[in-house]
């Protein structure tokens, strides 16, 4: 089936996170009709899911609201959510890409009343709380989410927890019978901005993120200190729910490293630079926070806010790739290494490790189109025809505000895209 | 236009029908709001609701309604009714949310939800559908100043897709920076060469494209205008002057570098130290060969010092990081090695900053023996024959040195971001006041702007830190201060050529948007489709310029009367200027001095008697009023005393509805706006702050109607702070009841 929704002057942007939203937003603001998939049950991605931005410590939903007011006053962009890129056929000014659709099992009459999560007594984990948490089986995703709908997990579909979600609802919003659809859309320009995911920190053995409950990385730490998230804001260690004051956060936690990931992944010094503030704001003088590094890299103008980390006392650096990790008696995880300033060896005890993840291309592991060219770490660098482009971190381990002009300029080469092909059509 | 007639809906869905009485609120609709029709339903946004609303619009002639149903931000895709005029009663996360469960408090919720449909009403009837600035134009070419690699790319691209282009170049030739170079940086897999900068080729397309024209030794003298028909004067250096047209302006006028004759220390000034720029000469003068100093010598050894000049905490130099040179110098040190594998090359760092897959091309220099040393020089002196680095060893952490034939400073970028307007402001004043001395300084100021524009807020874009044209907002890095010119490249944030292409693409469709939304009559980002603008009604103006002053965007000028002239163009929709007008003239056709007045004025006050107060919130509509509905959709409870308005933002707030509330009786009055100071977040600029001078000022007031000063208060909010927000509720609200009921009830 190909619906009639696209032609090949509708540009396809493919990820709903904020480098997707930006790409579609800026479109269609110009004029040109957009159909923006995301595969989760809500637009926002990963920075939706941040406490705060680095350097000006300003929420990053403050962000998307605006964004969200942008797409809800605009009827050029088409939002499909649940929605999964299945394959692309054709070139560049047409093409034909099939999408999967899987059952939210609510439809467009939620008026997100939450009836049916009172009902639900089935818990998953929480996808939007790095399972750091558990939520009922009927759920939003999160205050921000958008469409501002309910979603049933999968699990409980055939069970009486559906049936008593169904019951609950006043509004004949919950669809049991929701099945997975596959539809076929045209489009002239495809901007793939499918983003990033973490590093899977398993994967550094010396570290025992598997092992020790109290070695957790950096966006799972985010959830911690943000109020929304499972612990209210505060900072506490998974293994016995103890407040953390003496936080580690280990740099380049699979990145630089032949190994893991090979390229450095940039935002994770300032994230951990960002993260000691968390520590300050919840314990004042009473926090200790430690920087395990290689190299500090803040780019550019960010310089002020190291040199103002650097002057906290309560934090302190040291210049080393951390060796191995391993738990003492009461469950506090200990840093073994060599301090490559002076070279001394330690062993430090603390609180909590926090692993400043590195930066993974979310497609890694997916099978993109054949016309797709990536870099050596899977990074989208274009394609064959210049037909489709990426967008923000899934082109490069990036920062937000970078994100957010990659995706401006990848909205600039879509719209060439359709222009031309209008422009030869006319001609024709 | 056909005759007003106004509809309110009313929704017992969600929960509201059970928590209140619905039949009442239909008859203050009906009674009090005048609503010429009232209709009740039970699922308002299903699509039977909207449709019975649809057929009331198309049958029924309604053109104004009001929906009391959920907040303004739920269920817009069902509540989209473009054709007519409408207000939102929030009686969902606004009321049985936050309302305390119980049938004790019955009374105060309905009595809550009972005032927001009066205002609902209240605001409907001043509230007109807005047409859009009919002040459209539909010029749209754009002007692209600065001729290097980001200019470039901005003028490629967007004449690429479709547009009009004028290219304005300072110098003789096209490239800039780009042409200096012998390499660059690579930007394509593997990451592991230098490769040729493309530089000639794209001036090449730009200079032969059929819609782009190159105006070279060229500066500008004069901007003026407004987004969709600036009018430019193009000088050239013979001083002829071209006049053009154009739509929007893209500024990608880059970097010098900083000057190496400022560090001496460092050997700023010998014969055998040179800064990049000066390496990229020696290595275009070897084109592939040995590289040779100045007399001749050919160099065996060479040192490169990162961060010279930079990252500097003394105040000296430039206190941050330029991004781009520990890759410049790594790719330099390749110029060494791949001509002749046995020169010595050493680079001395402090933190090796080469992101994201730079960190290939560290590795292909490590693979070609080029030497790295973590350390910092504190002195370069002369050898006679060479250089002798004295450095700090911070792995050994020892003191070193290092002999080599020639040293690279690795200096940084300093933007060419034209006059600093905080320098501008006090240049003028002084001049205005009769100064020879500012007079003199002021036309050297305008010999060294960009833009020439002749905006009262001075002749360039506003600067972020250190002198770059930045935008202040980290997911908006396009939300210019001027609106229609939009910062690219190098002259915004220290950049490599990389970011710099990127950068202008973005900047080009930034360009091209602003065009567009000129052609359509509508506001730019933030509210962008926005198609209210102001209306002033220049009869009651009384020529006090407060809104020319105070407008972030700089968008109204005055005329030789002194009466403002707005540029609706320019104009963001903050209602900055209707804020700030003491006389009130200024409105928008959906929001103004009425459609809050009105609400304000529709509540209804209960007597001094009822120990019931009434608080007044002003919220912005960004991060306070989100942070509200948030706080209802976690259902955390607050005082049902208080009533919220949203604002656009808290600059918009005029002291007019402050007055007007304490006098009819509120006690109280709570305003929510973002954080000021260095990193605000007004996305207006400076609304809370305005608002917090403009209510410190009103503390006289106060005191003379006998109040206290403490009874207007103002908050910063943030939008994670649903629970925090309640708390600043419930502690404001206990302060009032502590304080007594205002003494101004039953007078207004």
């Amino acid at each position: 089936m190909t619906s009639s929704i696209a032609t090949n002057q509708t540009i396809l942007v493919v990820g709903g996170g904020i480098s997707g939203i930006t790409a579609a937003l800026e479109a269609a603001e110009c004029g040109k009709q957009v159909i923006l998939v995301e595969r989760d049950a809500t637009l926002g991605g990963r920075t939706a899911l941040l406490y705060r931005y680095f350097p000006k410590m300003c929420h990053p939903t403050c962000g998307l609201e605006i964004n969200l007011r942008r797409l809800k006053g605009n009827r050029n962009v088409r939002v499909m959510t649940m929605a999964e890129v299945l394959g692309v056929s054709g070139q560049r000014g047409d093409y034909a890409v099939k999408l999967k659709i899987s059952p939210r099992y609510v439809n467009a009459k939620c008026t997100a009343c939450g009836d049916c999560a009172a009902a639900v007594e089935a818990q998953i984990d929480n996808p939007y709380e790095y399972g750091l948490a558990k939520t009922k089986a009927a759920y939003l995703p999160h205050a921000m989410a958008y469409p501002m709908q309910y979603v049933l997990d999968p699990s409980i579909i055939g069970t009486a927890d559906a049936d008593k979600a169904r019951a609950a609802c006043k509004y004949d919003a919950i669809d049991l019978d929701m099945r997975d659809e596959t539809v076929e859309i045209k489009a002239g320009a495809i901007v793939w901005a499918t983003g990033w995911k973490p590093y899977d920190a398993a994967k550094i053995q010396p570290y025992g993120y598997d092992r020790f409950a109290n070695v957790i990385t950096s966006v799972e730490f985010e959830r911690l200190a943000n109020p929304h998230g499972p612990t209210g804001g505060k900072l506490l260690r998974p293994s016995d729910g103890k407040e953390a004051r003496n936080i580690a956060f280990i740099q380049c936690a699979g990145s630089r490293d032949e190994n893991h990931l090979r390229h450095c992944s940039r935002i994770c010094c300032m994230a951990s630079l960002k993260q000691t503030h968390y520590v300050r704001e919840a314990y004042g003088e009473a926090a200790k926070s430690t920087i395990y590094y290689i190299d500090i890299r803040v780019i550019d103008r960010l310089e002020d806010f190291y040199l103002k980390v650097q002057q906290d006392p309560t934090v302190s650096f040291v210049k080393s790739k951390v060796a191995k990790i391993a738990e003492d008696k009461d469950g506090n995880p200990v840093l073994h290494g060599v301090d490559t300033e002076g070279y001394h060896r330690y062993a430090t005890a603390h609180d909590l490790v926090v692993l400043a993840v590195g930066m993974e291309p979310e497609t890694n592991g997916i099978k993109l189109p054949d016309d797709i060219l990536l870099d050596s770490s899977g990074f989208i660098e274009g394609s064959q025809d210049d037909g489709m482009c990426g967008a923000g971190s899934a082109t490069s381990p990036l920062d937000v505000n970078r994100s957010v002009q990659s995706a401006t300029a990848a909205a600039l080469r879509a719209i060439q895209v359709v222009h031309k092909t209008s422009t030869v059509e006319g001609a024709r | 236009m056909a005759e007003m007639k106004t509809a309110a809906y009313i929704c017992s869905g969600c929960g509201l029908g059970d928590k209140l009485d619905i039949a009442q609120l239909g008859k203050i609709a009906q009674k009090e709001g005048k609503m010429a029709l009232v209709r009740e339903h039970d699922f308002l946004c299903n699509t039977e609701g909207v449709q019975m609303i649809r057929d009331d619009i198309e049958k029924e002639g309604v053109t104004h309604i009001c929906i009391a149903a959920c907040s303004r931000r739920a269920k817009t895709e069902a509540f989209h009714f473009p054709a007519v005029a409408m207000t939102r009663a929030n009686l969902r996360e606004g009321v049985i949310w936050v309302v305390a469960e119980g049938s004790e408090h019955d009374e105060v919720r309905q009595e809550m939800a009972d005032d927001y449909v009066r205002m609902g009403c209240a605001e409907l009837k001043k509230v007109k559908l807005p047409e859009g600035n009919p002040n459209r134009t539909q010029l749209k070419s754009i002007m692209v100043v600065g001729g290097g690699m980001s200019g470039l790319t901005a003028a490629f691209e967007a004449a690429e897709s479709g547009y009009q282009v004028i290219l304005v170049e300072k110098q003789a030739q096209l490239g800039g920076w780009a042409n200096k170079l012998w390499k660059r940086v690579p930007y394509k897999a593997p990451y592991a060469e230098p490769q040729d900068t493309g530089v000639a080729k794209l001036a090449a397309k730009v200079s032969s494209h059929p819609l782009i024209k190159v105006h070279l030794n060229s500066t500008i003298a004069e901007t003026s205008g407004a987004p969709g028909r600036f009018a430019v004067k193009i000088a050239q250096e013979s001083g002829a002057v071209t006049e053009a047209a154009v739509g929007a302006i893209v500024q990608a006028t880059g970097f010098t570098n900083y000057d190496i004759a400022k560090l001496p220390e460092l050997g700023g000034g010998q014969a055998n130290v040179v800064d990049q720029a000066g390496l990229e000469a020696l290595a275009q003068a070897a084109n592939g060969g040995a590289l040779k100093r100045a007399d001749g010598k050919e160099i065996k050894s060479v040192v490169f010092l990162q961060c010279a000049g930079q990252r500097d905490d003394t105040a000296k130099h430039l206190p941050y990081c330029s991004g781009h040179c520990c890759a410049t110098s790594i790719k330099q040190a390749m110029y060494f090695k791949d001509a002749n594998p046995e020169v010595n090359a050493v680079v001395v760092y402090q933190d090796l900053r080469v992101p994201g897959m730079g960190e290939d091309f560290y590795r292909s220099a490590q693979h070609k023996g080029v030497i790295f040393a973590k350390g910092k020089a504190s002195g370069v002196e002369p050898t006679g024959n060479g250089c002798k680095v004295n450095y700090r060893d911070m792995i050994l952490d020892a003191d070193a040195t290092l002999e080599a034939d020639l040293v690279v400073l690795a200096t940084g970028q300093v933007p060419s971001a034209g006059v600093n307007l905080d320098i501008w402001d006090t240049v003028v004043r002084e001049a205005d006041g009769g100064s020879e001395a500012a007079k003199q300084q002021k036309s050297e100021l305008q010999k060294i702007s960009v833009l020439n524009l002749n905006y009262r807020q001075g002749p360039d874009m506003p600067q972020f830190k250190y002198g770059f044209a930045d935008s202040h907002f980290i997911c908006f890095p396009y939300e210019t201060r001027r609106t229609g010119i939009y910062a690219a490249g190098p002259v915004r944030r220290p950049m490599d050529m990389l970011q710099a292409t990127e950068d202008a693409t973005g900047a080009a469709l930034k360009a091209i948007q602003a065009v567009e939304n000129a052609s359509l009559g509508r506001a730019a980002h933030p509210r962008s489709g926005d198609l209210s603008y102001p209306i002033v009604r220049l009869e009651g103006c009384t020529q006090c310029k407060r809104c020319t002053v105070e407008c972030p965007f700089g968008a109204i000028d005055e005329d030789e009367r002194r009466f403002p002239v707005f540029n609706e163009q320019r104009c963001r929709r903050c209602g900055t200027c209707m804020g700030a007008c003491p006389v009130r003239v200024i409105s928008f056709e959906n929001y103004s001095v009425d459609t809050v007045g009105n609400q304000i004025k529709a509540v209804e006050i209960p007597d001094e008697f009822s120990e019931k107060p009434r608080v007044l919130i002003l919220a912005c509509e960004n991060d306070a009023y989100p942070a509200l509905d948030m706080a209802g959709l976690s259902r955390i409870v607050y005082s049902a005393f208080v009533r919220i308005i949203p604002v656009r933002c808290l600059g918009s707030v005029n002291t007019i509805w402050i007055t007007d509330a304490l006098n009819s009786g509120y006690d109280g009055v709570m305003m929510m706006g973002c954080k000021k100071g260095d990193d605000y977040q007004c996305h207006f600029v400076k609304g809370s702050e305005l608002a917090n001078y403009r209510m410190s000022k009103i503390g006289d007031t106060l005191t003379q109607m006998g109040l206290e000063p403490e009874r207007v208060s103002s908050f910063e909010v943030a939008i994670t702070d649903n629970a925090r927000v309640a708390g600043f509720i419930n502690e404001f609200v206990a302060q009032l009841v502590k304080m007594g009921p205002s003494p101004m009830k039953g007078f207004g």
